[in-house]
């Protein structure tokens, strides 16, 4: 009877020592989850879903405050990866939540006054001019965030859809021949 | 705008299936010749309730019916079933096992493609287990002693369960061969002593030898068109020449010879008709040889130690468990990845 | 008798080559109006050289190559630049390219040419003189000659390939140069043994070719050039194939067979630059198969930038034809109309017909027959890649090694479902690629973003350590008396640092408010008018500086609107 105690001791001694030695040796510094989440949100930085940028939301989902299908930008590809690290039901966005085409922004530049307002909205620094210069929009960083549309006293700025070409075209998915009987009830008679 | 290649090969799913089922003539043939042709009421039988069930599950789950019930994949299904069952019996067997085959086993999970499991084994695993008695009426073949039946007396037993007076079931029938082994075995004879007994011929059973024997020849016929590939037939009879014949070696007394289990039973139609059914088999070659050679190992097991005489059906529809993990272990190295680890 | 390899899988379509192989190749007649898209090759387009209205000789440049993997374009005649516009280019999407508008002066009057002694020539040089002649492989990949020897110190090439399979059924382009022009080929089989050093050099063709074979052995009979005739199987022509089959060494996933020692290039390359070396002539003109169905079939040497249908009236297409095919029948685009230009890659028009390319039949579900693995050139699993792309599932379809997948076709030609395998993976890499694109992008939004943030806090800290500064100069200067900025007071109220800068902040936000009103006000006063509307208080100078710069932008407006390419605004200084 005591040697068994003693055996019991001794194993939640070792096994003490080992998850003390691990917690140590194999400490993580910062949550990682936040650093994951962020990884996948689009970082397009617009303050949609309600936090002012993508890690306040990335650190709001890890602490369970946040749902996962407040991104916009991300799509629904972005809600599935969510749902995928955190374990999650997949879940569609709100009602007119859902994710607009990509676009850019645009500043008309007879209109713009260089009033600095867009500057200092945009998130990724992708708007270049100075006070009382025309300003102008860096399109190849351009997040498509919207934020600077706002502040515009001249309402100057446009968003302008990215058209489609050549090098971001993309292959459609194959439409399946097989179509439902009720979309095809003459083929389904003849049948 | 539609991708290339423009230019396809003449085969398509229905052809393909047509062909196995043509690939089936033979042993039919045999079947008739040795049992009567009881067999081609049941097959008949088994191809309607195929089809109805495969249009009416086609309109439930909203899908057209022309490209799939043209396929021949039900009345494969079909075929397989009724040559698994005896031929005497009663009619609502064949449509049960069918039905149950094609609506519960084929389409409850996704249609043709789609089912883990072969339909017309599952059809049989219900059977044998739902009605072990109604399995057991396999017919007697001609040559043998024993009543043989007229064609519209079959036709009236099949459908109306009436015989004709002064006939008893027990005189139309008999136990199959791999039936009568098991059950002897258990009466402790010697595997020669029954391999006397009339109704065992040079090979495994009077009659049923020739009907493997019809199978095979199907079989070379589908690896000569190369419908199947010869992995699955070859490893699998070899797994089982090689497992039954180190038995028999060591213990003749108790173990038959290996052509005997070749000859008997399900197995020629297991090696080149069930087991090579692609939808729940492997994909990989290596996968084909690990599915056939554990499809041997458990038919020989089911047959020697197991509760059913014959373990074809159950080999395929445990080792159709296995696939995709045989599937997920065995993926071919890809070109120029030769070299390293995947 | 050399040991061939073999590679797994392959198929044997209906070949359909003797149709067009028998005739001699003709010239096309000169074309009115030739289009030239700046892309015409792997890599980066073209930069555009000359300007709307240039008179331009043959063969001289029209754009130059741009970075480090492009080509050179050149004018296939003589004749002037009508535009620099977008116009539909050969492309799956059907989509529209950057392209030189030329129009042709009739008199194809030839730039200077000169022959070059590359065996002179320092090999960078050489290399750079390929990519200014616009040499690009011919073999349908279109990847510059020059950056295929431009190798990295310490790979070395031991042997050379030469590429005369032509496995796509119907295409005959490189059988017709190999028997009409076997001794160019073997020129500049030369020139590019000299560019790799290679002491091997093997010339690959398939053995449906006897009398490709036979010329092409009487052209390099008395050298060490060795001709081996190939089984027929598609795809062997792959370069990963064929190399395969030649050498028994396989191309590294995602390498390039430099990475094992050898260099592939095709027949038609090697007398393209024949044509350079010995003539000085680039790259302008190509052979095209027209076949499938038309009255004729034939293969036509054609200029770069001839109107497809011109093209094809040669071979004049019969009636009921549906649509052609760019290409071979297993790796060609279709489109629907020919107002496309020929390009580089342009090897093969194909007539289509009922009769000839009956429509697919409807796709059926997949039973796992694993057909489409057997004949795999890759050795891939298609039904795997294809149950993952239908399930848009990208990140298995790449464990499962998509992008080793060469698009040959011979998964979805033996496909009894008649599943449209290959588009299912097109489509899956498609998405994967724009993914990897996304992902980038946010990572640099990131980086933007965080350095943002930080310039931010470092901004602040800097005006706040100012203020400390002159506060304190300012109460060493009047202890007694109170500041009399605001900005300084609610400095002095309040130590904390932070809430110094939002008063800070809000004050000069109120004060930029008032300007904004201001200014906003005088930009709805002027809305109507399409003046510009930050001209307020300005000096007589800087107005003279708007009204040039306004000059400048109208002209440009109409430059723009001229050529067409109004799609994108205008881009003002």
């Amino acid at each position: 009877m005591i040697s068994a105690l003693w055996v019991m001791i001794g194993i939640s001694l070792v096994l003490g020592a080992v998850l003390g030695y691990s917690a140590i040796r194999f400490k993580v510094e910062g949550n990682p989850l936040v650093e994951k989440i962020d990884a996948v949100l689009p970082q397009t930085q617009c303050g949609q879903c309600g936090y002012p940028g993508c890690k306040p939301y990335a650190e709001a989902i890890a602490k369970g405050e946040a749902d996962i299908n407040l991104c916009p930008p991300g799509g629904e590809e972005g809600i599935h990866k969510l749902a995928e690290l955190l374990g999650v039901e997949f879940k569609p966005f709100g009602e007119g939540k859902g994710p607009r085409a990509k676009a850019v922004a645009f500043i008309d530049e007879n209109t713009c006054i260089g009033c600095t307002l867009c500057l200092q909205a945009c998130p990724v620094d992708a708007i270049v001019g100075a006070a009382k210069q025309m300003h102008t929009i860096v399109a190849s960083e351009c997040t498509g965030c919207e934020l600077c549309v706002e502040p515009c006293p001249v309402d100057c700025i446009s968003m302008q859809a990215i058209p489609e070409d050549i090098s971001t075209w993309k292959w459609p998915y194959p439409v399946f021949a097989i179509a439902p009987v009720r979309n095809n009830p003459q083929k389904a008679e003849a049948s | 705008m539609w991708s290339s290649p423009f230019i396809s090969a003449p085969a398509s799913v229905s052809q393909i299936m047509l062909r196995v089922i043509f690939a089936m003539v033979p042993g039919i043939a045999m079947y008739v010749w040795f049992f009567g042709p009881a067999i081609l009421v049941s097959i008949t039988l088994a191809s309607i309730t195929a089809l109805a069930t495969e249009a009416l599950m086609l309109k439930l789950r909203n899908r057209p019916l022309k490209p799939f019930l043209t396929d021949n994949s039900a009345l494969l299904t079909g075929w397989l079933l009724a040559l698994s069952i005896p031929a005497l019996a009663p009619w609502w067997l064949v449509v049960v096992g069918t039905a149950f085959g094609i609506a519960v086993a084929k389409h409850l999970y996704g249609g043709l493609g789609n089912n883990p499991f072969n339909p017309a084994m599952v059809g049989y695993a219900v059977l044998i287990i739902s009605f072990p008695a109604h399995m057991t009426h396999w017919l007697t073949p001609h040559g043998l002693e024993g009543i043989v039946l007229s064609f519209p007396d079959q036709l009236n037993y099949i459908f109306h369960g009436i015989l004709p007076a002064s006939t008893t079931l027990d005189a139309l029938t008999t136990a199959t061969p791999l039936d009568t082994l098991k059950t002897q075995l258990h009466l402790g004879l010697p595997v020669n002593e029954i391999r006397d007994m009339p109704i065992y011929g040079h090979l495994a059973g009077k009659g049923t030898e020739m009907v493997a024997i019809g199978f095979g020849l199907g079989g070379l016929y589908m690896l000569y068109a190369r419908i199947i590939s010869w992995h699955t037939p070859v490893i699998y009879l070899g797994t089982l020449f090689a497992i039954a014949g180190l038995f028999h070696l060591v213990d003749p007394a108790s173990y038959v010879a290996p052509t005997f289990h070749w000859f008997s039973g399900a197995a020629m139609l297991g090696a080149f008709f069930i087991f090579t059914d692609p939808v729940g088999g492997p994909t990989t070659i290596k996968g084909r040889v690990i599915y056939s050679a554990g499809a041997a190992l458990l038919t020989w097991l089911i047959r020697s130690y197991g509760g059913f005489p014959d373990g074809v059906a159950f080999a395929a529809l445990l080792m159709n468990i296995c696939v995709p993990l045989i599937d997920t272990w065995t993926q071919p190295k890809v070109f120029g990845r030769k070299g390293d680890g995947k | 008798m050399r040991t061939l390899y073999r590679f797994h899988g392959g198929i044997h379509p209906e070949e359909h080559k003797l149709e067009s192989s028998e005739a001699p190749a003709r010239r096309a007649p000169l074309p009115k109006k030739l289009i030239l898209p700046l892309h015409q090759h792997i890599g980066n387009g073209a930069k555009v050289a000359v300007q709307v209205g240039d008179k331009v000789l043959k063969g001289q440049m029209l754009a130059s190559a741009q970075g480090m993997i492009s080509a050179a374009i050149h004018a296939p005649t003589s004749g002037s630049v009508t535009a620099i516009a977008q116009h539909p280019v050969p492309h799956p999407s059907g989509l529209d390219g950057l392209c030189i508008h030329l129009e042709s002066d009739g008199e194809d009057r030839w730039i200077e040419r000169a022959a070059l002694d590359f065996r002179a020539m320092p090999k960078p040089e050489l290399l750079d003189r390929l990519r200014d002649a616009g040499i690009v492989g011919l073999g349908g990949a279109t990847f510059p000659t020059h950056v295929k020897y431009g190798l990295p110190s310490g790979q070395r090439i031991d042997t050379l390939v030469i590429n005369g399979a032509e496995c796509e059924p119907w295409i005959t382009t490189d059988d017709r140069l190999m028997r009409e022009h076997a001794d160019g080929i073997v020129r500049g089989i030369e020139v590019l043994r000299h560019l790799s050093g290679a002491g091997e050099v093997l010339v690959g063709i398939e053995d449906n070719k006897p009398q490709a074979i036979t010329a092409m052995r009487a052209a390099c009979a008395g050298s060490d050039i060795e001709v081996v005739a190939v089984p027929t199987l598609y795809p062997s022509g792959g370069e990963k194939q064929l190399i395969r089959i030649l050498t028994g060494k396989e191309v590294p996933s995602g390498g390039r067979p430099t990475n094992i020692g050898v260099a592939c290039n095709n027949v038609a390359t090697a007398y393209a630059i024949h044509r350079f070396v010995d003539h000085g002539e680039p790259m302008i003109s190509r052979l095209v198969t027209v076949t499938g169905n038309v009255r004729t079939p034939m293969n036509v040497e054609v200029l770069i930038g001839t109107p497809l249908t011109e093209v094809v009236e040669c071979a004049e297409a019969l009636p009921g034809t549906t649509g052609y095919i760019l290409g071979g029948p297993m790796m060609g685009l279709e489109v629907d109309d020919l107002h496309l230009p020929a390009v580089k890659s342009t090897n093969c028009i194909i007539a289509k017909s009922a009769q000839l390319f009956p429509p697919p039949p409807p796709a059926m579900p997949c039973i796992r027959c694993t057909r489409c693995a057997q004949v795999c050139p890759a050795d891939l699993q298609p039904q795997e890649l294809h149950w993952f792309s239908k399930a848009k599932n990208f990140g298995k379809t790449q464990e499962y090694h998509l992008f080793d997948c060469i698009e040959c076709g011979a998964c979805a030609y033996v496909c009894p479902s008649h599943i449209p395998l290959v588009q299912y993976f097109r489509f899956a890499k498609s998405e994967i690629w724009q993914r990897e694109h996304e992902q980038q992008a946010a990572e640099i939004a990131r980086e933007r973003h965080e350095f943002r943030m930080f310039r931010q806090e470092r901004e602040k800290q800097e005006k706040a350590e100012r203020l400390a500064q002159k506060e304190k100069a300012a109460q060493a200067a009047k202890p007694a008396v109170a500041t009399p900025l605001p900005v300084a007071a609610a400095a002095n109220a309040d130590p904390d640092d932070t809430l110094q800068m939002r008063v800070d902040a809000d004050i000069a936000r109120a004060n930029m408010q008032l300007r904004i009103d201001a200014a906003a006000a005088r930009a709805k006063e002027q809305a109507a008018a399409a003046q510009p509307k930050n001209i307020d208080a300005l000096t007589p100078q800087q107005q003279a500086e708007i009204a040039e710069i306004e000059a400048r932008r109208a002209k440009l407006r109409e430059i723009a609107s001229d050529a067409g390419a109004d799609d994108e605004p205008p881009k003002q200084i």
